[in-house]
């Protein structure tokens, strides 16, 4: 949602008025709720970017916050000066291409900038995985088929290890 | 009417039977993914936006947790179905607002939903009943996994899923409980608990999330951070925040009543009575006339409602709901004596949906 009133940035300060029993409702983004004058609330409802990049980078109009500000994503054309205003990266490229920018600002609001929740299951090493534990349970087949008791074995041994750990298969040399 | 389905029926979220239902009213886990190679939300063109609900629905399909559920494209929606997503807490005024190529996949008991082409790609979220922060990550989780078989997410080693803004980055999980905090609003100690709160880095918002307002004693606690801890640290982090929460309103409750239980069962009782009896209601005055409610509940007082009764009747007397239930709009004089005419037939029934025949 965007500001009512300057319709540049988004609509973080949300109120009710209610005058005369007629209830009207606005919605503004910081900066106009304060030239406006609106009461903003105690508790602070919306994490702002803005507010975090405000005094991080360089004085104000310095040459070097001009030179990052025309910093541009090669992938979705962002320039940083954009981000700054919306508090919305363009892409995922946007991440690398504004690391140094970035990694100050992730430290101030996470205390951290390393990443150390789940890892999503690639297709890839699924259907990998699966195609490997379908060719060995083919293999195991024949090897009691022709009676071959130990390697069938070995072969049952593999397949629960791949099953449990969910770790993909190494390349196999002289696999048949 | 494409919300026939939703509005007849109570998501299970609603239906009070969860851990301590009686202060917390739900859970919440969402996480927040984009598609690799394609820009966020905001920055993708249509055909790039109608490509990623194209293939989110089809990796939908395929899992089988979510293969009966509803498609709803917000563009097909009247601004009065939208409304009524939000009131229900399956969308977001983002996702209602604008006109782009944008989604509510949602299964029939609400428990998963997924917004689609929000400000990111794919906003997964488990709603639950009651304060049950585990069951309701391992839901998402697991679904998350087998999603994550079809569609290529947007993710670096370094900083975990990326995201259109920088606060949902790494995990891109938002984990969430609506507390009931009467007893800490009454006794004025909820400032210092809010203060606690952000202090070990969780954040407070109001009844419909970020950027809404404090209403009905109601508080949204959810984790402020993404980066640096895994979604177990995280729900655990806030579950046990809220344990001492819970721990802090009952002790408080406990003073109340050792000061004031008469004053506090007049309050409460009065609250019913204008419930019970009013003609004429807004949606504000049910909210906080049954918050009243709710407190006699949350202190075993007989002859009240129960819990899903006052969940039902703070949901379904939204405008949105109101106006879906009979089948047109109306102004907002009409609305509160319809409601208000609602209100007093859910209480007197204690919970089955009247539908007005005009």
């Amino acid at each position: 949602m965007q500001c009512e009133i300057c319709g540049k940035r988004p609509a973080v300060v949300h109120f009710t008025e209610i005058v005369n029993n007629k209830k009207s409702e606005y919605h503004v983004c910081e900066k106009c709720a304060e030239e406006k004058g609106y009461h903003v609330p105690l508790v602070k409802t919306k994490f702002s970017v803005g507010d975090l990049l405000a005094g991080m980078v360089d004085q104000p109009g310095s040459a070097e916050e001009s030179r990052v500000g025309r910093v541009q994503c090669p992938k979705c054309g962002l320039v940083y000066s954009n981000f700054k205003e919306t508090g919305r990266l363009g892409c995922s490229e946007c991440y690398p291409t504004f690391r140094a920018q970035l990694r100050p600002l992730l430290r101030r609001i996470h205390g951290s900038t390393k990443h150390v929740g789940k890892t999503p299951i690639r297709d890839a090493a699924r259907v990998a995985l699966r195609r490997e534990v379908q060719r060995l349970h083919e293999q195991l087949q024949k090897a009691i088929e022709r009676e071959e008791f130990e390697a069938a074995a070995e072969l049952r041994d593999r397949i629960r290890t791949m099953e449990t750990s969910g770790v993909p298969p190494q390349p196999e040399v002289g696999a048949p | 009417m494409k919300l026939e389905g939703l509005s007849r029926s109570l998501g299970r979220w609603l239906d009070g039977t969860g851990p301590v239902s009686d202060i917390v009213l739900s859970t919440r886990v969402r996480l927040a993914r984009n598609l690799g190679g394609v820009p966020f939300t905001h920055r993708a063109r249509e055909e790039q936006l109608a490509m990623v609900y194209s293939s989110i629905l089809s990796a939908v399909r395929k899992t089988p947790a979510l293969s009966q559920s509803i498609a709803l494209e917000m563009r097909d929606l009247s601004p009065l179905d939208r409304q009524f997503l939000v009131e229900r807490h399956l969308i977001s005024n983002d996702l209602a607002d604008l006109s782009k190529v944008r989604g509510l996949l949602v299964v029939p008991d609400e428990s998963i939903s997924a917004m689609v082409n929000e400000e990111d790609h794919l906003r997964l979220q488990a709603l639950a009943s009651g304060f049950q922060l585990r069951s309701a990550w391992e839901a998402v989780n697991t679904i998350d996994d087998e999603l994550a078989q079809d569609l290529d997410y947007a993710f670096s080693d370094e900083l975990g899923y990326l995201t259109a803004c920088p606060t949902n980055v790494g995990t891109g999980m938002r984990a969430s409980v609506l507390i009931h905090l009467p007893s800490l609003v009454l006794t004025k100690q909820i400032g210092r608990v809010l203060q606690g709160i952000t202090q070990v880095g969780l954040a407070v918002r109001g009844f419909y999330g970020e950027g809404s307002q404090i209403m009905g004693n109601f508080f949204q606690i959810s984790n402020q951070t993404t980066l640096g801890q895994s979604e177990k640290e995280t729900v655990d982090s806030l579950e046990r925040v809220t344990k001492q929460i819970i721990e802090s309103e009952q002790r408080a409750r406990d003073e109340l009543l050792k000061d004031a239980r008469v004053q506090i069962e007049d309050k409460v009782w009065r609250a019913y009575g204008a419930l019970r009896h009013s003609r004429v209601i807004s949606s504000q005055e049910v909210v906080n006339l049954s918050s009243a409610v709710r407190f006699g509940v949350a202190l075993r007082i007989e002859g009240l409602a129960s819990v899903q009764t006052l969940n039902e009747l703070l949901v379904r007397s939204q405008p949105a709901h109101l106006q879906i239930a009979v089948g047109r709009e109306l102004e907002q004089r009409e609305r509160n004596i319809l409601r208000a005419d609602y209100v007093r037939k859910l209480l007197a029934d204690g919970g089955s949906f009247p539908v007005a025949n005009n």
